[in-house]
């Protein structure tokens, strides 16, 4: 377990098995994925513990992570199993906290869970 | 990561908000990268130019920063915005968009960033071989490490922004001298490649890599690829994983031979085929239109070699729909000098400057319903982002369908 970007966060679960392309796949104004092909397409990300693989993609995710929060429909927090650049910087900038888990607890999440994020 | 006594101290705020953030910055970069310290990069690339991509946001954020006295301590370079200066009065595009975007750059431009609105620095610009850079442009990280012997990580726009700003970057895994295996290996076995099969085949490289930074290919070798199938292949790569690099291995030395920690979970090295069938089902995903209403050339933007190449190519026959080729500004300067321009507009090209295919305004779903292009880059963000379809071929197959 690491913390990249401290902070504390409560929200209902909503997970993904597939990596998350924040400037492809996630509209910056609502946080609803638009990618066809995700296994989140059509949810909003808003106010939720984001639990995710990893980033991947274009660089100025990190932007749009930084506008979801700006806009109000960011994620509490998140949590992934591989640090990427893109979404710990994005999460640096923006102060949601974000937190690396090894595969089993990542594996224990579920979507709909309660969960408290408090990384201090 | 440890921190010197001055990095600590504009960590802490000593140096001003404006450091404050780009440590912080730093710091989440380098824990997210295991890192143990700092180092000097000579050159960051940034992205996030695009009013497009990065909205009212961004252009806020890069405001503030820039009249709180953001500056660049490094040679710094921009990747593309949303249109054309030249042309842009031509495709009615918004006052809040066009405002937004000059915002964009003049914030660009009081912090000291050369406005070169490209994302292949790596054609326009000497690459420093051997040299620390930090480039956030994906296709460019990439070819960057693969091909031209610098070595960046996949920045991020907000890493790559705060290495501009103090000259510094975390001294990742790909930073380092030591080549290490990766975990994953792709095996390229897809018959008559194609600078779109190369596209495909990044693209599922980048994907099949699960979070790894790097990946080894085989089955192919640099040597058999062109400049567009290369860049073609790193655009892929960019957009569906987290790859900065990849390497050419020798068939038959792909597996067993692994002993690296690249970052695939299992630890174990692993071959995966890219065979026709692997291309087929990448194509499907992302070829979403039976024929576009206009054919959008350049993601990455072309290059001078490919402006030659397809003046040539055409040999006096014209595109029956418009076709849209996008470059930097120093290779369209180049390209009018060579005639190129002149031969290209009279095929029915538009040459575009300072933007490029991906995320573009000019080819938003306000202006067209599909797009014909052979970028797997440009493919994946018009299908997901702007909510246009896609017809996607490669160049030789829109030169036979599209032209006359």
């Amino acid at each position: 377990m690491k913390v990249l970007v401290e902070g504390s966060a409560r929200g209902t679960v909503l997970k993904s098995e597939m990596p998350i392309n924040f400037l492809g796949a996630v509209d910056k104004k609502t946080g609803v994925i638009t990618d066809r092909n995700h296994d989140l397409y059509g949810k909003s990300v808003k106010d939720s513990i984001l639990v995710f693989p990893s980033g991947a993609g274009s660089s100025v995710g990190a932007y749009t992570i930084y506008a979801l929060k700006s806009g109000g429909s960011a994620p509490a927090g998140m949590i992934c199993r591989k640090a990427d650049l893109t979404v710990a910087t994005g999460c640096a900038v923006a102060g949601i906290p974000l937190r690396i888990l090894d595969s089993d607890r990542f594996d224990a999440i579920k979507t709909g869970q309660q969960l408290l994020l408090d990384t201090a | 990561m440890h921190l010197e006594e001055s990095e600590e101290a504009a960590l802490a705020g000593e140096h001003g908000e404006i450091m404050q953030m780009a440590y912080r910055i730093l710091v989440a970069t380098g824990e997210a990268t295991d890192a143990e310290r700092l180092i000097p990069i000579r050159w960051a690339h940034l992205s996030g130019v695009n009013y497009n991509t990065i909205g009212g946001a961004g252009e806020e954020f890069l405001r503030s920063i820039s009249s709180r006295g953001a500056k660049v301590r490094v040679r710094t370079t921009l990747n593309p915005m949303g249109f054309d200066s030249d042309s842009v009065e031509r495709y009615g595009l918004g006052d809040e968009f066009v405002s937004g975007q000059a915002s964009i750059a003049d914030s660009y431009e009081a912090m000291g960033v050369t406005q070169s609105f490209s994302c292949i620095p790596y054609e326009i610009f000497e690459m420093p071989r051997g040299e620390q850079v930090a480039f956030a442009e994906s296709n460019a990280a990439i070819y960057a490490n693969s091909f031209a012997g610098a070595r960046t990580n996949k920045e991020s726009a907000f890493s790559a922004l705060a290495s501009a700003i103090t000259g510094k970057s975390p001294y990742s895994d790909l930073r380092r001298e030591e080549e290490e295996a990766s975990n994953v290996t792709v095996r390229m076995s897809a018959r008559e490649p194609d600078e779109l099969t190369y596209g495909m085949l990044g693209y599922f490289a980048g994907r099949e890599a699960g979070g790894a930074s790097s990946v080894d290919i085989s089955g192919v070798s640099a040597s058999a690829m062109d400049r567009r199938q290369c860049k073609a292949m790193c655009g892929g790569m960019g957009t569906s994983g987290t790859c900065a690099k990849f390497r050419f291995v020798k068939e038959g030395e792909e597996e067993g031979g692994n002993a690296g920690n690249g970052g695939g979970d299992s630890g174990r090295p692993e071959t995966i085929e890219f065979d026709d069938d692997a291309a087929r089902k990448v194509r499907d995903e992302l070829d979403t239109a039976e024929k576009g209403d206009v054919i959008a050339l350049g993601s990455p933007q072309l290059g001078l070699w490919e402006m030659s190449d397809l003046l040539e190519r055409l040999r006096g026959r014209s595109f029956k729909k418009r076709c849209m080729v996008f470059c930097p500004r120093t290779v369209k300067e180049q390209a009018r000098k060579l005639d190129y321009v002149r031969g290209l507009e009279r095929a029915g090209c538009e040459v575009l400057a300072d933007c490029c295919t991906c995320l573009s305004p000019l080819l938003g779903s306000d202006k067209v319903d599909a797009v014909t292009t052979n970028s797997i880059k440009g493919a994946f963000y018009m299908n997901n982002a702007s909510g246009v379809g896609v017809d996607l071929k490669p160049l030789a197959k829109i030169l036979e369908d599209e032209t006359e």
